[in-house]
């Protein structure tokens, strides 16, 4: 099962985790208290330059004397600390969750065009391949963090002090696991970069979908079918600069007869999205909302089997599994509708 | 009986379906239920001669298993509303989501506006009491009335032309979905079939609409003529030219 | 004479209370086995027989009988009889063994060793029957990602421009087999039920007939080492073109088509003298090193303006995949894998049973390595040989394969018996022999509706495990090997096929 909520204020006016909280209980009966967790955009001000990399460690001896070690080969640490966290009676502490403020060396990346990216990318994937043991990068973006673990979403909330941060773009996710056991690693939402993700349902193209992940440098090490969507939203979004409609469009593609029925252009474009990007479409029920910098996307599986409502309310855009987890949020949201299959609901940062 | 008011604010579906029983099984006729917010399974297998009236956003599965009960819902609903309901009525005075009256098999349930899709998915019907009937007043999306093997989905639609999805009447096996306005034949799901809609189609629906608009004070007269789709099994047995034995 | 006559290979008896004496065995075998006497009796002659079951679907009473092997030799797990024949054989002649069909040693199947996954709970399987099922395969180069911009007026502008594919509404094709290999009628039916079905069939590489000529937007035609019939118009009718190098029943060797089965009429379509041998060398004597491939490639597409796609066959050999990778950085659209069960008319049997590998390892590695080198956009993959049902093709697909040439099961549709004979030009279904009154016993409107029949239920099933897989656009089935497991394979073959063993 599971349950998403996710919220934008387009205007950049902030709110603290203590909403998104109550929504996200609400749906506990889609969760499983097996995992929960949070993602919020522009927490960090005052290291707004710097890519704050969120860690799982699992002692602070061995696996965080090798990851200082990379790390610093390849950037320069302005600051880190653990993650101020508070105790909670049903959260069992299995990891240490730590965070680097991290400024990469920008000319030791050669031949790409984002080569900041691509060294944070490269660090990424470097710790959490068995390599590294007991260290797992669970986020990896500029001003932007997520906060996750084996527990209920109040008790994850509580223990990540969620309410004290402030964001002007807040995910969050209540799981119950189809393939893995809880732990801190498999909870939403997954991040690379700027991308976060939160995801209700299976996918079942998975196996397809990681191979063409993997064949372009990622790797898929969180044992979670999630984690796949955030590299394919960098690979089309950062890589391939493609814009977010059609990101969706390559991953809930209309049907060829539908396609077939389309005048000249749409139809060109539709073919030529279906024909190039068949390995990133995703099969199997799913409501995903993918949250970056500059904006959400929202959308559902092609045949629709996962709910999702979206409202409105002045600036602010809320995208949930359930209409009452928005109410909870904002008593007075308007605009309450359905999104159709495979249709982007997409909300932007106004400039 | 004076109405029974319950206050739902931060309760749980249980605790809330006892308030409700006890108060049916006490004799009340009437139950008010504010603040609703996300309860699932209200009214949740409930029998009796009682008119629930809930204010605000149920969860999902409203009057799943329901026998007899009204439920009055002054907001959207979730998924599935009147799941597997066997009689009673559901009037719902804004949207609901997807599978609504999924597996149906009597009773009747009222939405003002939109559903998602797979509407009525699996409605069955038996004998003369167990014929269920779903009204809509707005739009519905793709798959509606699939697999469907009784009863009556009528959608009225906002414009006039209500379905713009595919898949209508997948594998539908029995019942009649009617639908305002025009359909394509490539909008038809696999084993359905578009039939005449003729004045006796239409004089065995207006008690249904007349009681639609009733329930939301709409004026019947606009939607008591014989512009719509009508929605049949083209057979009993669609698939049978499919298999070949060993 | 010192070594004496092998026993016979079947032995043909009829139960004469239950014979009504009709003569149609009599007519039917073309191989002589029955003799009509004056007084109505019958004689038969086993030793003529060839299993091709022709008699014994012809009697109206069953009253045919027909046992392999009757004569028993003492057993033995090395010696088999056959290991001891064709001893003998050799012995007798000093010449190469020949045979028809595909493969016909003992391997264990690794289609049979793999098991597909369905949905439960977790996951809601997909009913093909009423939700949209999407088989609809695009065969060619794809790029490798989109230029599309965004312009200012918020209207979407596609900038890449995508090479020709071709279309299939199903990912099964009909593969090469060659008219002089098989009839005229035979091909003529494959070429309708592709044509009904909406897939295509192969040539072969006997030439174009101009009686397929109407059927030509569904034909692929192959340009072989013989380069036979190969002429500006046979190029320019095929809705592509596919240059064979190899084939997974003889890899290494060329293609021989026996003086015998060359009539006039294959003869002219060949552009080669009646009678004669048609030899396909084993190399194109253009082609002696990968880039001179890329340079056939472009010469191909040169010719008919670069508006067809060129696909280039190779049999599976232990380098396969490598050879793949080079293929695809040829301009070819798509790479097809015949794998060591491979059917021919004709191939010496040695090679048949020993060279080449299974085509589940060389589809997987082959998918495996064009990933790794991050080309695997450039060619479509498409695997044969020994496809027997529909299963076979979802596992196929799922290892990465995009589509699959059907070959033996096509033959089997229009009345085949896999006896392995077709060399001797003789078939009795009118299918592998080019003699007039055999061949007229097959009609194509039959036959065509029998192998698009066929096709059809494979794709209809194929729907409905990929239904229950919870998938409902074949793209999402490609390469998916976490749909597949694999049961009492050995480790190294599981980490070849990159699939978990069952339990995992």
């Amino acid at each position: 099962m599971c349950g998403i909520i996710g919220v934008i204020d387009r205007q950049k006016q902030k709110m603290n985790g203590s909403g998104i909280k109550e929504a996200l209980s609400l749906m506990n009966e889609r969760g499983s208290g097996e995992g929960a967790g949070y993602a919020a955009y522009g927490i960090y001000p005052d290291f707004e330059d710097c890519y704050a990399l969120h860690i799982f460690f699992d002692n602070l001896v061995e696996p965080k004397s090798k990851v200082d070690d990379i790390i610093q080969k390849w950037g320069r640490v302005v600051h880190q600390e653990e993650i101020p966290t508070k105790e909670q009676p049903n959260l069992k502490r299995s990891h240490v969750p730590w965070r680097y403020f991290f400024k990469p060396y920008t000319d030791l990346m050669t031949g790409s065009l984002t080569p900041d990216e691509d060294i944070v990318k490269y660090l990424v994937m470097e710790i959490n391949s068995s390599t590294i043991e007991g260290a797992l990068v669970f986020s990896s973006g500029k001003n932007m963090g997520v906060f996750k673990a084996a527990g209920w979403p109040e008790d994850v909330a509580n223990f990540y002090k969620i309410d004290e941060y402030e964001g002007y773009i807040w995910l969050a996710h209540n799981r119950y696991p189809t393939n893995t056991p809880g732990w801190w690693g498999g909870a939403h939402p997954f991040n690379l970069l700027n991308w976060s993700v939160v995801h209700n349902g299976e996918i079942t193209s998975y196996g397809t979908n990681q191979r063409y992940v993997e064949s372009n440098g990622y790797q898929c090490t969180m044992y979670t079918d999630t984690e796949v969507v955030a590299y394919l939203f960098d690979l089309l979004g950062r890589h391939h600069e493609l814009p977010s409609e059609i990101i969706v469009k390559a991953m809930a593609p209309p049907f060829w007869d539908e396609i077939d029925e389309m005048n000249d252009k749409e139809r060109e474009l539709n073919k030529a999205i279906r024909l190039t990007y068949g390995p990133a479409l995703m099969n199997g029920p799913f409501a995903i909302v993918v949250a970056t910098h500059d904006g959400i996307v929202g959308f559902t599986d092609r045949i629709k089997l996962r709910p999702l409502v979206v409202g409105e309310h002045g600036s602010r855009l809320y995208i949930s599994s359930e209409e009452a987890a928005i109410r909870t949020m904002d008593p007075q949201v308007e605009d309450i509708h359905m999104p159709g299959a495979g249709e982007p609901v997409i909300g932007r940062v106004v400039t | 009986m004076e109405p029974v008011h319950i206050d739902a604010r931060g309760l749980h579906y249980t605790p809330l379906n006892q308030q409700i029983r006890r108060a049916v099984s006490e004799g009340t006729t009437e139950i008010i239920v504010d603040n609703v917010l996300g309860q699932r399974f209200i009214a949740d297998g409930l029998k009796g001669e009682v008119t629930i009236r809930i204010n605000g956003v149920p969860g999902g599965d409203l009057g799943m298993f329901m026998n007899g009960p009204t439920c009055i819902v002054k907001g959207n609903c979730d998924h599935a509303p009147g799941n597997t309901m066997d009689s009673g009525k559901i009037v719902i005075h804004g949207s609901a989501g997807d599978a609504v009256a999924h597996s149906m098999r009597g009773g009747k349930v009222f939405v003002r506006d939109d559903i998602g899709y797979r509407g009525g998915i699996h409605m069955k019907e038996y004998g003369e009491d167990h014929k269920p009937i779903l009204v809509i007043g707005g739009n519905a999306c793709s798959f509606l009335g699939e697999y469907m093997a009784g009863g009556v989905i009528i959608v009225l639609g906002k414009s006039s032309n209500p379905f713009g999805g595919r898949g209508v009447g997948s594998g539908i096996h029995g019942g009649e979905i009617i639908l305002r306005g025009e359909l394509k034949e490539r909008q038809l799901g696999v084993g359905a079939k578009i039939t005449e809609f003729t004045e006796e189609d239409l004089e065995k629906i207006s008690p249904y609409i007349e009681e639609f608009c009733g329930s939301f004070e709409i004026d019947p007269e606009k939607y008591l003529d014989t512009k719509y789709t009508k929605i049949v099994a083209s057979s009993s047995r669609p698939f049978a030219g499919k298999y070949v034995w060993e | 004479m010192s070594l004496g006559s092998v026993p016979l290979k079947y032995r043909i008896q009829i139960d004469r209370q239950q014979c009504m004496q009709c003569m149609r065995c009599v007519y039917n075998c073309s191989y002589g086995v029955f003799r009509e006497e004056d007084d109505g009796n019958i004689l038969i002659d086993s030793r003529k027989c060839t299993a091709c079951h022709r008699c014994i679907s012809m009697c109206p009473r069953d009253a045919i009988n027909l046992s392999e092997h009757p004569v028993d030799y003492r057993s033995h797990p090395l010696w088999t009889p056959q290991a001891r024949e064709d001893v003998i054989n050799q012995s007798r002649s000093g010449r190469i063994v020949l045979a028809g069909m595909g493969n016909a040693k003992d391997y264990p199947i690794i289609y049979d060793r793999l098991v597909l996954d369905a949905c439960q709970v977790t996951n809601p399987s997909i009913d093909p029957l009423r939700e949209p099922m999407e088989l609809r395969t695009y065969l060619g180069q794809k790029p490798s990602k989109l230029d599309i911009r965004k312009q200012e007026n918020g209207e979407i502008k596609l900038n890449t421009k995508l090479s020709p594919n071709l279309e299939l509404q199903t990912p099964i094709m009909i593969g090469h087999m060659s008219y002089g290999a098989i009839s005229l009628n035979a091909q003529l039916s494959l070429a309708k039920a592709a044509a009904k079905t909406g897939t295509y069939m192969g040539t072969g590489e006997g030439g174009l007939h101009k009686d397929i000529y109407p059927y030509q937007d569904n034909v692929i035609v192959q340009v072989a080492s013989g380069r036979f019939g190969v002429d500006i118009n046979y190029l320019d009718r095929g809705a592509a073109i596919e240059i064979k190098i190899g084939q997974g029943a003889k890899p290494g060797i060329g293609g021989h088509l026996p003086g015998e089965k060359v009539c006039t009429d294959v003869s002219c379509t060949r552009m080669i003298p009646a009678g004669s041998d048609a030899i396909s060398p084993a190399p194109h004597h253009d082609i002696y090193s990968i880039e001179d491939l890329a340079q056939l490639v472009r010469g191909l597409k040169e010719a008919t303006e670069w508006k067809k796609p060129v696909f280039v066959k190779i049999a599976a050999v232990h380098n396969v995949a490598a050879v793949a990778a080079g293929i695809a950085r040829s301009s070819a659209d798509a790479v097809v894998i015949d794998g060591f069960r491979g059917g021919t008319g004709a191939a010496p049997k040695v090679f048949r049973d020993n060279v080449g590998i299974p085509i589940e390892a060389a589809i997987a590695s082959v998918d495996q390595k064009l990933n790794d080198q991050g080309i695997r956009n450039k060619v479509s993959v498409i695997a044969s040989g020994g496809i027997r049902n529909s299963a076979d093709i979802a596992k196929s697909i799922a290892l990465g394969a995009d589509a699959v040439y059907i070959g033996t099961a096509a033959l089997i549709s229009m009345g085949c018996r896999v006896c392995g004979n077709c060399y001797r030009g003789l078939c009795p279904w009118g299918i592998a022999t080019q003699r007039e009154d055999l061949v007229s016993r097959l009609d194509p409107e039959v036959e065509s509706e029998h192998v698009a029949n066929l096709i059809k239920s494979w794709t209809l099933e194929l729907s409905e495990l990929m239904g229950a897989a919870g998938i409902n656009s074949i793209e999402s089935l490609r390469g998916n090997r976490s749909r597949l497991r694999g049961y009492m394979l050995d480790e190294g073959t599981l980490d070849v096929l990159q699939v978990k063993p069952v339990g995992a």
